[in-house]
């Protein structure tokens, strides 16, 4: 791999998300309209600037149409223009943006608009009807396997392997879900949340409780990516997109190390090297990993390098990852506050770099000076991860 | 820098948020239309696997050998992955296990509310290297019973019963021999 000389730099000149709730009225093409255009106007730009479109999207069974890239189109802006659809699972939120960054460092393309939509309330009764497609049709699906099982499956041989108490892991869900309250599109944010709170929610499957879990949710963002050495006329405080990197694990899951993802710490040294990061414990500001459960936000900041394995749920317990911490950990709420549509997450994930790395983040800015972030995402059958580290420069 | 942009970091509150919520019951009354795919699908369960089943039947667990990893792959497959290349060999396993990692679920597969847990895990078999082996359900065991590293055995259904699938393997229970 040859990661220090990819041909320009790139930059996020502008980032919109939509609100992210349970059932939204709109459409998936009204809502990929929506973050578009926020995400343009902040870059002060109209679509006719925009040289080539991405879409993310996760799962077409969300939706029971096929080509979901062609079904959202014309609400993602790429009528007439180069147009790809990126889609890992939940790892879309992150690869969608790599995607726009290497049309941009490939030298193909100025200024690209990378969209992530889903829409998880069309499928009835429950997203989960959805989510039955994901598993081995021959080995998985005749015992009749619900998502949440292979989570609570991972969640467990974690805690075992490294001895980590379930209290400590639910007190990310506490963070992520006070975090939240200064988020305009939050689903679940609650100010008055405890750990209690956590511990004594219905069980869902244990190790499991329905408050380690982030909600189903609709919802769409949107991120501008546009040549290095035209991002500050665009505005003020572009942010840059300095190191990508992603890796995915076989698809055989009972084969893999549930313990520990290997492949997120591979994803995460590509993007270290092309960042020229050696050391992230003390270059990293700022983290937004990804966290659909509470005990996956632990697992991959030990992954990304952040934390030893087996301290990172300590460490959240002590504080050490709130937004005033040492090192703050989902300063958005994430996707356990401010909700979990899966490819959408873009926008509390890049969209969060962006906005805290360039001071925008408003009450949710995180006050010391931060400079450098690390986001990664996660998805297909719980193999596959995409980081990136933004910078400020 | 355009004004617009300026306008609008001030307005990344609420009132600048798109979308509008709405609660399940509204879905109802809110234009919508509904449909049911009809689509179904016979998979050919592959070189491997078909093999795999028809041992089920048999009442026996096979993995295939890859010589140049050492690992007995199970479920079985005719490559490696790791080594790319193909396995070299059947291997029969004596069908006990540990509990590699287990789940107590209050779900089902709709996600709709059960009383009685359903335990479900993935089993290290026996015979092979470590993580070698499938998801399946346990029993005969308490949810304050099941550990990760229990030793677990096969229990199956009667021979008339099998049909060549994963649930020939009725569920693991405490080893007893």
């Amino acid at each position: 791999m040859n990661l220090k000389e990819t041909n320009r730099s790139a930059a996020v000149v502008g980032a919109g998300m939509t609100l992210f709730a349970s059932r939204l009225q709109e459409t998936g093409k009204e809502m990929t309209w929506e973050a578009a255009k926020m995400a343009l106007d902040q870059a002060g730009l109209t679509l006719a600037d925009i040289d080539a479109v991405i879409l993310g999207t996760a799962p077409d069974a969300f939706d029971g149409v096929h080509k979901k890239g062609e079904w959202l189109l014309d609400g993602a802006g790429g009528v007439g223009k180069p147009y790809m659809r990126v889609y890992t699972g939940g790892g879309t939120a992150v690869m969608a943006p790599i995607a726009g960054w290497w049309h941009v460092a490939s030298g193909m393309y100025d200024k690209v608009l990378v969209l992530c939509e889903e829409k998880m309330s069309s499928v009835q009764p429950h997203a989960q009807s959805a989510f039955g497609h994901i598993w081995d049709p021959i080995l998985d699906r005749p015992l009749k396997p619900n998502l949440v099982w292979i989570f609570s499956m991972e969640m467990q041989r974690y805690m075992h392997k490294y001895d980590v108490s379930y209290e400590d892991i639910a007190s990310v869900a506490v963070k992520n879900k006070r975090n939240a309250v200064g988020h305009p599109c939050a689903q679940l944010a609650d100010p008055d949340i405890t750990l209690e709170d956590v511990i004594n929610s219905e069980p869902m499957a244990l190790p499991v409780r329905r408050l380690d879990i982030s909600p189903p949710s609709d919802g769409a963002s949107a991120v501008v990516i546009v040549r290095g050495d035209m991002a500050h006329d665009l505005t003020e405080i572009p942010v840059f997109i300095d190191g990508v990197g992603w890796c995915i694990d076989t698809t055989m899951w009972t084969n893999r190390d549930l313990a520990f993802p290997e492949f997120v710490v591979k994803a995460a040294k590509m993007a270290y090297d092309m960042a020229g990061i050696d050391n992230p414990k003390k270059e990293i500001d700022v983290a937004e990993p990804y966290d659909p459960f509470d005990y996956k936000e632990v697992q991959h900041l030990e992954a990304l390098g952040l934390f030893e394995p087996g301290e990172a749920a300590r460490a959240t317990r002590e504080g050490k990852t709130q937004r005033d911490g040492e090192l703050p950990v989902c300063p958005s709420g994430g996707l356990l506050g401010v909700g979990n549509p899966i490819a959408a997450t873009l926008g509390i994930k890049v969209g969060e770099l962006f906005w805290q790395l360039s001071g925008q983040a408003g009450v949710r800015q995180v006050k010391k000076d931060i400079r450098t972030g690390v986001t990664q995402a996660w998805g297909d059958l719980m193999q596959f991860s995409s980081v990136l580290v933004m910078r400020r420069h | 820098m355009a004004e617009q942009t300026k306008e609008y970091r001030a307005t990344l509150k609420p009132e600048g948020v798109r979308g509008k919520s709405i609660r399940k019951d509204e879905l109802r009354e809110v234009p919508h239309v509904t449909s049911r795919p009809n689509a179904k699908y016979a998979w050919a369960a592959g070189v491997a696997m078909s093999r795999f089943l028809d041992e089920l039947k048999e009442g026996r667990i096979v993995g295939r050998k890859c010589r140049k990893c050492a690992r007995v792959l199970v479920p079985p497959r005719m490559f490696c992955e790791r080594c790319y290349r193909q396995t070299d060999e059947w291997v029969e396993l004596p069908g006990t296990a540990v509990i590699e990692t287990f789940a107590v679920s209050y779900l089902d597969t709709d996600a709709n509310r059960i009383k009685e847990p359903i335990l479900v895990g993935v089993v290290d078999l026996d015979g092979a290297p470590p993580h070698c082996g499938f998801m399946h359900y346990f029993d005969e065991m308490s949810p304050d019973e099941i550990h990760i590293g229990m030793p677990v055995e096969a229990v199956w259904k009667p021979k008339e019963e099998r049909d060549g699938a994963i649930t020939d393997i009725r569920y693991f229970r405490p080893r007893r021999k």
